[in-house]
């Protein structure tokens, strides 16, 4: 042995586990415009730039029946040309401010995330204005675009991950937005036109449905001005929201074949609204049955078994339904395996729970991790965002550490009973398993 | 909009322009034991990243045992004398962090990232595993086939990760460089414990070792924690000079077709060897960092994108990289995906007219202009990217770069002219030094798309 110093003591590692949380210091401002606008502001004058995260709650799920993919697309052109800018002019004019505008849509809502420079603000917000209230949506960029999405599909439609979750989602979801492909089919992609953009924009992009995060170099004052600058003239009215739709999901292993060496695996079932009062137990179930990098998952088929590089699972809260999913990779000799382990793993939760010693586990982790989540301006203000999306307060910050800790084994139990059912947690497999037993 | 697709297949070309910049305060210290210290100070959030920088990587690996490098690190969270195995990992999840590792051509590296009054904790088991490693014979055997998996995973399961390799070998006629970092297969299925414990043995030391911080801390408390922990650490005597086997002359082209059933969206890929970054001469490579965002740095106002995707628009996707933050020769690359209706052929002949053209025009005033302001704003970006940051000044710290060079690196960006940039054009675009690449469908589903 050429050991030289001595580790801490066992005794001395425990302390350490129970030891305070890194707090996360995060002064929230609530700011509203004088054009009502409202947006959450944290002051941040270290650095001369300023990240602004505006969200439009709907997204993707407001595609019009037969034009799948037209709020996709419509947000993937907004940068293609604004007022008098055309394409072209409008990237030269954002790259001469060193300004960043990125325009990604989503399931349930549609998101622009900007970075700027304190020394250009004015002229960055101006430009991004454009964007947002005058895109040109050119028949050139809209067909351009159209074809870099059709690329996608297609390379989408050989890749295994891909076929993987677009048939568990379908089988979830049906003909809900939910259940298919936000990039839309080539039948709806050749469909879109140029008029389709605008009238996508209209009902996704509206002021009742806009949340502001913003976290920089910039006063409450200043934001407020911005505010109305950006957004005060949108339209308000956005398109009615999608219903509510209970996933489909009773059970049994679907298996898509596809000539590749290793089987891409999705599984899951229902899981639980984001306001649900049990949805903090069951994120802490979650944490330790496949949320972590050694959670039992990892544990069991990973770390004694070497039948996957990675496994994990997560909650999936929509807005307008929920599942708990989990995914691995496996050589399609192995994977039959590590289907059986999984399955006995989801049993065993349903069954037992967990352990005091796990609960205490999950909860420093939790805790002690919060913090590492507001590593700079422009994460913060996507944290910003969400809270406002799931109806939380400022406030929250400073108590879900407590949340986390006021939860007894008792309670996580309970929910994992009602949460993990074996019978209903169905799996879709692409590739070519080896001695799987399809039901 | 970003094209997702070709952002994976760029991903190999290592740290990205803007982010090559310097800010935030910079101590240092070295070790009696050979061990560097660095610490990068941000006081805004009470976090800190602890990363060890291994100066070892897949191109230092023994001839016949690709993958080892990969291998131990994976292996490296088993036990020690003191520490069972999963348990380094384990106590860091129990203090709220999170844990990590990655192995490159050139540097091994470790990482933690939790908050900044456990930093005593994390040096002290990860200098623990610096000499102590222990693991079994079952340890080795499942975690092999753990490997085996991630070769499937990142690999054999992606046709484009596939054409990846089959072109880097090709690319490299004689050094290391042309050697997958996870290994050839059959090469991986037999590694085994002595060769991982002969390669820790040799390379896991401190005087081969970087250790970078990066968070709220201050440097004197890190240096006394850095000797505490680290300090009593024995060196490994006589460690050679990092000398791999060196490219001949390269003179003749090389060209590769590849098809597989699984590729949708074929492409054409052409990669020259190119000079690296070296202490004290980076100028060099700062044209061609430029050349390759001037040209091709992004889809819409780069040079191949204007023309190739808005004047006569041919592509999907065409772009240019440079990857020259390696110890020995890097590579400078052009990639096209072509529109449905233009072939491999035409798509290459496009491409090599376009550059052929940039050579006649020269380089836009006014974007060089406005690269050279997104430089400088980048690094006010970066500050607010403190772990970013952190990796940078290890990555670049371990292929033998100095801090100076490090903080000179922005400066010398800065006075690239249009003449380097089209001196460096001019040196870079020659076929006898190149790679070109067509992936494509197999035939029968070629007709079948059609059909």
């Amino acid at each position: 042995m050429t050991r030289l110093i001595s580790l801490f003591s066992a005794a001395v590692m425990t302390a350490l586990t129970f030891a305070a949380p890194a707090h996360a210091a995060v002064d929230i401002q609530e700011v509203t415009s004088e054009k009502g606008i409202e947006a959450w502001l944290v002051e941040e004058h270290s650095i001369p730039f300023t990240a602004l995260e505006i969200r439009f709650e709907g997204g993707t799920s407001l595609d019009r029946e037969g034009k799948r993919g037209e709020v996709n697309l419509m947000m993937a052109t907004l940068e293609e040309g604004a007022g008098d800018l055309d394409s072209q002019g409008f990237a030269k004019a954002r790259d001469a401010l060193a300004a960043s505008f990125k325009f990604d849509a989503y399931i349930d809502s549609v998101t622009i995330s900007a970075r700027f420079l304190t020394e250009n603000r004015d002229e960055a917000m101006a430009l991004l204005r454009q964007a947002i209230m005058e895109p040109r949506f050119d028949q050139d960029a809209v067909d351009r675009v159209r074809g870099q999405v059709q690329s996608i599909l297609r390379s989408s439609a050989t890749d295994p991950g891909d076929i993987a979750s677009n048939t568990f989602y379908n089988m979830a979801f049906g003909d809900h937005p939910y259940g298919t492909d936000a990039n839309g089919t080539f039948e709806s992609l050749a469909s879109l036109t140029r008029e389709d953009m605008f009238t996508a924009k209209e009902r996704t992009m509206t002021r009742d449905r806009v949340l502001v995060g913003a976290v920089g170099d910039i006063t409450a004052e200043e934001l407020s001005e911005l505010l109305d600058t950006l957004l005060g003239d949108l339209p308000t009215g956005g398109a009615p929201l999608p219903d509510r739709v209970e996933p489909a999901l009773t059970g049994g292993t679907t298996v898509v074949p596809y000539d590749t060496p290793q089987s891409v695996v999705i599984f899951g079932h229902k899981g639980i609204e984001r306001d649900d009062p049990d949805f903090i137990p069951a994120y802490i179930a979650n944490e330790i049955f496949g949320g972590q990098s050694d959670s039992r998952l990892m544990e069991e088929v990973r770390e004694k078994r070497g039948l996957t590089y990675g496994i994990s699972s997560y909650l999936v809260p929509f807005d307008h339904s929920e599942l708990i999913m989990g995914r691995f990779s496996s050589g399609n000799g192995a994977v039959a395996e590590a289907v059986e382990v999984v399955k006995d793993e989801w049993a065993k939760i349903a069954q037992d729970g967990l352990t005091e010693d796990e609960l205490e586990i999950a909860k420093t982790y939790l805790t002690g991790a919060y913090a590492l989540r507001f590593d700079g301006n422009g994460p913060i203000a996507r944290i910003l965002v969400g809270m406002q999306a799931q109806g939380l307060s400022p406030e929250y910050i400073a108590t879900r550490n407590d949340k986390v800790n006021a939860v007894t084994l008792e309670e996580v139990n309970a929910v994992i009973k009602g949460l993990y059912d074996p019978e209903n947690l169905t799996f879709v497999v692409v590739g070519q398993p080896e001695g799987l037993s399809v039901n | 909009m970003k094209y997702g697709l070709m952002a994976a297949v760029i991903a190999v070309t290592g740290p990205g322009l803007i982010s090559s910049v310097q800010a935030a305060e910079v101590s240092t210290t070295t070790l009696d034991n050979g061990m560097e210290v660095v610490v990068l100070e941000d006081h805004r959030a009470p976090v800190v990243a602890h990363t060890v920088w291994y100066k070892v990587g897949a191109a230092d690996e023994p001839l016949g045992k690709s993958g080892i490098a990969h291998f131990l690190e994976h292996l490296m969270f088993k036990g020690t004398d003191d520490l069972a195995a999963g348990e380094l990992s384990e106590t860091v999840t129990r203090n709220g962090g999170s844990d990590n590792a990655f192995t490159s051509w050139d540097y091994t590296a470790y990482y933690q990232r939790v908050a900044a009054d456990r930093l005593g904790l994390m040096m002290e088991m990860e200098a623990d595993r610096m000499r102590d490693l222990e693991m079994t014979e079952d340890d080795v055997r499942t975690e092999r086939q753990v490997v085996l998996e991630e070769r499937n995973q990142r690999t054999d399961n992606d046709p484009g990760a596939l054409f990846m390799e089959q072109r880097n070998a090709a690319q490299y006629l004689n050094h290391p460089y042309g050697i997958p970092i996870i290994g050839w297969r059959h090469e991986m299925e037999q590694l085994n414990r002595d060769d991982a414990f002969a390669f820790y043995h040799r390379y896991y030391a401190p005087n081969n070792a970087i250790l970078v911080v990066a968070g709220d801390v201050e440097p004197e408390e890190v240096f006394e924690l850095a000797e505490t922990y680290y300090g009593p650490l024995e060196p490994t005597p006589d460690l050679a000079p990092r000398v791999r086997p060196q490219e001949p002359p390269q003179l003749s082209e090389r060209r590769l077709t590849m098809d597989d059933s699984r590729v949708a969206q074929p492409y054409v890929m052409r990669s020259y060897l190119a000079p690296e970054r070296d202490p004290g001469a980076q100028e060099k490579a700062a044209a061609l960092e430029i050349l390759a965002a001037l040209l091709g740095g992004n889809s819409t106002t780069a040079y191949l994108a204007r023309k190739l995707t808005f004047e006569d628009p041919k592509a999907i996707y065409v772009g240019s990289y440079y990857n020259g933050t390696t110890i020995d020769d890097g590579t400078f690359g052009l990639i096209m995906v072509p529109t449905p209706e233009v072939s491999l052929e035409e798509a290459e002949a496009a491409l090599d007219a376009t550059v052929a053209q940039f050579l006649q025009d020269g380089v836009d005033l006014e974007e060089f202009e406005s690269l050279k302001t997104q430089l400088r704003a980048g690094r006010i970006y970066a500050e607010d990217n403190i772990e970013g940051l952190a990796r940078q000044y290890g990555q670049e710290l371990a292929i033998g770069l100095s801090l100076n060079d490090i903080e000179a690196w922005p400066e010398i960006l800065q006075a690239v002219t249009p003449e380097d940039v089209m001196a460096a054009a001019e040196e870079i675009f020659d076929r006898r030094k190149a790679v070109t690449g067509w992936l494509m469908p197999s035939a029968s589903e070629t007709e079948e798309t059609a059909g």
